[in-house]
């Protein structure tokens, strides 16, 4: 029943698939499922006189902003068979905003004489079109209308009114005569699906219901008819289909699939019902514009749907197929060089030559077997033409760079390789790395690999026929990149060698054989199964899912070693001992806990996973993110709804002042107090906002921009902000202090958590709260203690890193981000902010954990020297292996249905988290610059 | 020196009582080579191991196609919690039988009639735990917490009949053992072993399972818990068949450490 949940809108944007847009792909789906009978039950009821189809739309973009595409129907009382010369003449509406009377900018080409017809000369507007529906058209069309009466399509819960505002002009419009084309745009069973889904109790009266309209209008244009009168045509389509959560714009067989109904009386009656063809989406306008007598959209590369004009006679059958052609050939000589090798256009002269000899014949008056036998056979050339031609013409829309894509790729290949090569100096005790540049930099083959690269070039830019990126980079740039790959080929080839030369590195193997524990076998079996399943466009779309399953398994696996620690080892008593004095000489901080016995710290510590474990889960249901699930109700909505405004604002309260509790205790006292002021300020701008409630303030009507107290909270954050970047110069310049240093830098990760504070919406509140705590408590209790080195230390903090950007709500969606977050504070959109302020609520998650991380290795830095240029490292291949894998991934895989709807924005996600991953390693390495530059000195 | 490998054996077998009986033939027939008495009766522990595995998996497979016949419009999918407790039901029932008739479990102490109840009893209680266990697990994993609650704990009453009913079997109602034997080192027989191996089976094989939920295929072993269950039963019967194959493989590598 859903399916037929059908909704139209005869006009969708795909119609007017622009040629210069090349991010739309048209794809046949021939997936005949079960959806594909689904899409027949509307042609159950299909009248006899009529012609059902299923029609299929291409993906969606994802960025999909169409309100509420919603069933309706359009009715065009118009030629249904064009008489060739019966042109009205054209009145000036704006030809770039109609899609349907778009006229084709060489409307003289076709004037060409083509077998002898008279040409269809004069574009053929004039319509008088009436509309009534969502309102959307009317903004987009304003002046095209003679008659409207737009309806808000937001108020999803509405699904009577919607419908009645269209319905009640039905009566008087189908009364009148001066009109041609009549659309109505029904958006309540969209509204219904959205609200509760394709198997709501709703749908079947809403059907109903749209079915009365329909026989309303078909009785009443059968009435009309009369002798000699051109028959009308009731055009019964839907935009989108339905997924089974009721929403769409996604690229699911059930959301592309909508069924296409024509009932005139131009067709032949039939009998029985038969089993609906599939027919492309964007065929729906080169059909109707020649029923209607019209020219075809220039851009547009359907074809049009045969069985439509079966009933005509064959001379019109062929001018219209030949029309068609001549517009899908025209496009295609605009968009391909060599399109006179294209099959299509070859096979439509071959149909145009023959076509000729028809017509010759037929003027002649000769009506044979032959005659009709070669007319049969100009139908089918003309056909494969244009299904040949038209597939070519979508193809190219999915047209890419690949020359700029392959380079790219070739470079990022070199950096993960070099990555990858240098591992066991990275990871050895002294974490230093020496690259052979200056002997690879001065060799032959460096030079002739830099003369290659640059001939190649030139090659590929002088013989491509499309716009290319890096041709047209400026030289310098182009020749910078070219000695850039050319040198790190060179270094890595030495590195090779140096690597595959007979014993050179014997203890190397040796460190590495060391033998791993089941958490090493996790954490490894983890990174690398995630980036196998970025392969597949569901788990892109459910990404959080992995990140959660992988933290949860990582929590168990953590209390596992716990467990083992202190059931297993106990008994052992000297090994017991050794373990419990190495752990207090490493205390330097004595935390709060610490002065609890040795057993309480014991069932602390494995209380800390499952702490970890309950909060994962509580937090996994504040979010709900990703698609399949995404409308489940969660947390956040029911903390969000007006009536517990209440309870948002004391959980608000209590989160801020569990930050605070977790922050202070490492912050100098100058600190401690602005973070505490700016705590305040987050909590007064919320209130000011409208979000949360103060106690003493009952009615909240005064709502404000909260600007004033958004500022107030800037300067707190800036301060703290200095203070640590004042500490940390210090501590690296003046005197060589690891506690300033230290304290410094848990200044500005203090700084950091404010501003998220500040940033994140007050039920995201508890994400920044239980962070915070899961990294007082692991660090505290399971970290420093259990000893974890620093690389596996890096890969827990980079897995909860992710796991908070979703915990935050975000998805591989573009649609999650929170743009509010730019727009704190200020009074109007300022670009550089804004954009600033996006970023970093955006992915405060893994920027937190990055920064703790920071912290944490530094304060190590005394046990091990080298950690924080392991963790460094650690976290530039944990970004960069994912990366390079999706870019390798997502090249192969571009012509996959849902590369723009899943794959594109990731890519984006995947660009920005790297970028913000740069900016975390700079940091990084000016922390282990100092460290080594304090060490030497 | 003999005394000593008496005594080794001795502690080994006593975790069977079958291979007991043994114990002194190889000793008399084989002391002087010390390799080829623990090859020679663990090579018929592993005999008696693969038939049992055998049963048990076959009993698997009759649980999957008896309902059949005594309930209507049975499937694996569509009437997946039938399946589900047969399968459980089945697996408890030959794992107790087996392990009782072989004599694996652990020597008791006491012989009174109380005692044995009170065994009885505290096995009942772990495995009811153990369900437990294993529901806050697979909540915390993500499973919904109210909705389809019923599939949840069966899916928990599932892993617990694979994992922790051969627990019972094999080491009693006994915590400290159980940790041993689950940590790394700390097999001390054969049947500790394939223990290990079957429950780390398991558990993995449900932990891959949850692997195609979020999948968009709309297929019906999607479905709530079918997939986990599923994967929980394969892991279980690709651990019934490793855990000998690898004993086999491994056999002159296994030393067992006494208690």
């Amino acid at each position: 029943m859903k399916h037929c949940a059908a909704k139209i809108k005869i006009q969708d944007e795909s119609f007017r698939s622009s040629g210069g847009a090349p991010d739309r792909k048209y794809k046949l789906i021939q997936n005949p499922g079960p959806s594909l009978r689904a899409g027949g039950d509307h042609a159950d009821r299909c009248p006899q006189g009529g012609l059902c189809f299923r029609a299929q739309r291409a993906a969606e973009h994802a960025v999909h902003t169409e309100p509420g595409g919603a069933r309706s129907l359009a009715q065009l009382r118009g030629q249904s068979t064009a008489p060739h010369g019966h042109h009205a003449p054209h009145q000036g509406a704006d030809h770039r905003q109609d899609p349907w009377l778009h006229r084709r900018g060489d409307e003289s080409e076709l004037a060409r004489p083509a077998g002898g017809q008279p040409p269809l000369a004069g574009p053929g507007s004039g319509k008088r079109i009436i509309f009534y529906g969502d309102d959307t058209w009317v903004r987009l069309f304003p002046k095209l209308f003679m008659e409207h009466d737009g309806t808000t399509s937001f108020f999803v819960s509405d699904y009577t009114e919607v419908d009645n505002n269209v319905t009640r002009h039905l009566d008087g419009t189908l009364k009148r005569e001066d009109w041609d084309v009549l659309i109505l745009h029904y958006l309540g069973l969209d509204h219904i699906g959205h609200l509760s889904g394709p198997h709501s109790s709703l749908v079947g009266p809403k059907l109903l219901e749209m079915d009365d309209v329909l026989k309303k209008i078909h009785s009443s244009l059968v009435s009309r008819e009369t002798e000699g009168s051109l028959p009308s045509l009731l055009v019964l389509c839907g935009d989108h289909g339905m997924s089974e959560t009721g929403s769409h714009g996604g690229s699911s067989e059930p959301e592309t699939n909508t069924p296409l109904v024509l009932i005139s009386s131009a067709f032949k009656r039939k009998v029985g019902m038969e089993k609906p063809a599939v027919v492309e989406q964007v065929d729906v306008l080169p059909t109707l514009a020649l029923g209607l007598g019209l020219p075809i959209s220039q851009n547009s590369v359907g074809r049009l749907i045969q069985p439509v004009f079966q009933e005509t006679s064959l001379r019109d059958q062929l001018r219209f197929l030949h029309l068609n052609s001549f517009q899908l050939s025209c496009l295609l000589r605009d968009s391909t060089p060599a399109f006179q090798k294209e099959e299509g256009y070859e096979q439509f002269h071959m149909a145009e030559k023959t076509h000729g000899n028809w017509m010759k014949l037929y003027l002649e008056g000769n009506a044979s077997e032959v005659l009709s036998s070669i007319g049969k056979k100009v139908l089918k050339q003309y056909m494969e033409a244009l299904k040949a031609m038209s597939s070519s013409l979508s193809k190219q829309l999915g047209k890419y760079d690949l020359y700029s894509m392959i380079v790219g790729m070739i470079l990022l290949l070199q950096v993960l390789l070099l990555l990858l090569l240098v591992m066991p100096e990275a990871l050895s005790g002294s974490a230093e790395v020496e690259l052979p540049l200056a002997a690879s930099l001065l060799s032959l083959p460096f030079f002739l690999l830099c003369l290659l690269c640059s001939s190649a070039h030139v090659l590929v830019c002088t013989s491509a026929h499309s716009s290319c990126y890096l041709c047209d980079l400026p030289w310098g740039v182009v020749l910078a990149a070219i000695v850039f790959s050319s040198g790190l080929l060179c270094v890595l080839l030495s590195l090779l060698g140096q690597k595959l030369a007979p014993g050179a590195r014997p203890s190397a193997k040796s460190s590495s054989d060391a033998g791993l524990s089941e958490l090493d076998v996790l954490l490894v079996v983890g990174t690398l199964g995630y980036v196998v399943s970025l392969a597949s466009s569901s788990f892109i779309e459910e990404e959080h899912q992995t990140w959660y399953f992988l933290l949860n398994t990582l929590c168990l696996a953590v209390f596992q070693d716990v467990c083992r620690k202190y059931f297993r080892e106990r008994r052992g008593p000297g090994d017991d001992a050794s373990y419990l004095s190495s752990r207090e000489d490493s205390s330097p901080s004595p935390a709060p806990v610490a002065e609890l016995g040795v057993g309480s710290r014991k069932w602390l510590k494995l209380a800390t996973p499952l702490l970890t474990l309950v909060c994962c889960r509580l937090l996994r249901s504040l979010n709900q993110t990703g698609v399949q699930w995404a409308h489940l109700p969660d947390l956040s909505h029911w903390l969000n709804s007006w009536d517990h405004k209440a309870e948002l604002s004391l959980l608000a309260a209590a989160s801020l002042v569990l930050i605070f509790v977790l922050v202070q205790r490492r912050c100098s006292l100058v600190s401690k107090m602005a973070l505490g002021l700016g705590l305040l300020g987050v909590y007064s701008y919320r209130a000011a906002v409208g979000n949360v409630l103060f106690p003493w303030q009952t009615n909240s009507t005064d709502i404000s921009k909260g600007t004033v107290e958004a500022r107030f909270v800037y300067i707190f954050v800036l301060g703290i902000l200095f203070t640590g970047a004042k500490d940390l110069l210090r501590s690296q310049v003046i005197v060589t202090d690891s506690r300033l240093k230290s304290r410094g830098l848990w200044e500005v990760y203090s700084g950091m958590v404010l501003l998220c504070a500040l940033l994140f919406r007050p039920h995201n509140l508890p994400v920044l709260a239980c962070s915070l705590l899961i990294q007082t408590a692991m660090a505290q209790l399971i970290w420093k203690e259990l000893q974890y080195d620093a690389a596996q230390t890096t890969i827990m903090h980079y897995w909860f890193g992710q796991a908070f950007f979703y915990f935050q709500g975000n998805s591989n969606n573009i649609a999650t981000i929170d743009i509010s977050a730019g727009f704190v504070g200020l009074e109007s959109y300022v670009e550089i902010p804004a954009v600033f302020l996006t970023a970093f609520s955006t992915y405060a998650g893994p920027l937190l954990w990055a920064c703790h991380l920071v912290c944490f290795l530094s304060s190590a830095q005394d046990r091990c020297p080298a950690s924080v240029g392991h963790g460094c490292y650690c976290f530039a291949l944990l970004r960069s292996i994912p990366t390079v894998a999706y870019i390798v991934l997502v090249t192969a895989l571009r012509y996959h249905l849902f590369i723009w709807s899943v794959f594109s924005p990731k890519l984006l996600y995947e660009a920005t988290h790297t970028l913000v991953t740069t900016a975390v390693c700079v940091f990084f390495t000016a922390m282990d610059q100092s460290h080594t530059a304090s060490s030497r000195f | 020196m003999k005394q000593k490998l008496r005594h080794q054996l001795g502690d080994q077998a006593s975790q069977s009582a079958s291979s007991y009986l043994y114990a002194d033939i190889y000793l008399t027939l084989a002391s002087k080579d010390q390799g080829l008495i623990v090859v020679t009766m663990r090579d018929l522990e592993i005999k008696g191991m693969v038939s049992a595995h055998a049963i048990i998996a076959s009993s698997i497979f009759i649980a999957t196609v008896m309902p059949l016949f005594f309930v209507e419009k049975f499937s694996v999918y569509g009437t997946h919690m039938v399946w589900l407790y047969s399968v459980s039901g089945s697996v408890a029932v030959v794992n107790i039988t087996i392990f009782w008739l072989l004599g694996i479990s652990p020597p008791t102490k006491k012989h009174t009639l109380g005692y044995k109840v009170s065994r009885l009893l505290r096995s009942c209680l772990y495995f009811i735990l153990s369900c437990l266990l294993f529901h806050a697990v697979v909540v915390l994993y993500g499973a919904p917490l109210l909705e389809s609650a019923l599939e949840t704990f069966s899916l928990a009453v599932l892993l617990s009949s694979l994992t922790t009913v051969r627990c019972l079997c094999v080491l009693g109602p006994n915590v400290p053992a159980w940790i041993r034997v689950l940590s790394r080192d700390g097999a001390m027989s054969v049947w500790d072993t394939s223990l290990q191996i079957t429950t780390a089976c398991s558990v993995i094989g449900a932990w891959l399972g949850a692997f195609p939920i979020p999948l968009d295929w709309d297929r019906p072993w999607q479905v709530w818990p079918i997939s986990c269950s599923l994967g929980a039963t394969f892991g279980y019967l690709t651990g019934l068949v490793i855990a000998p194959t690898w004993i086999h493989w491994h056999r002159k590598q296994l030393t067992y450490k006494s208690k």
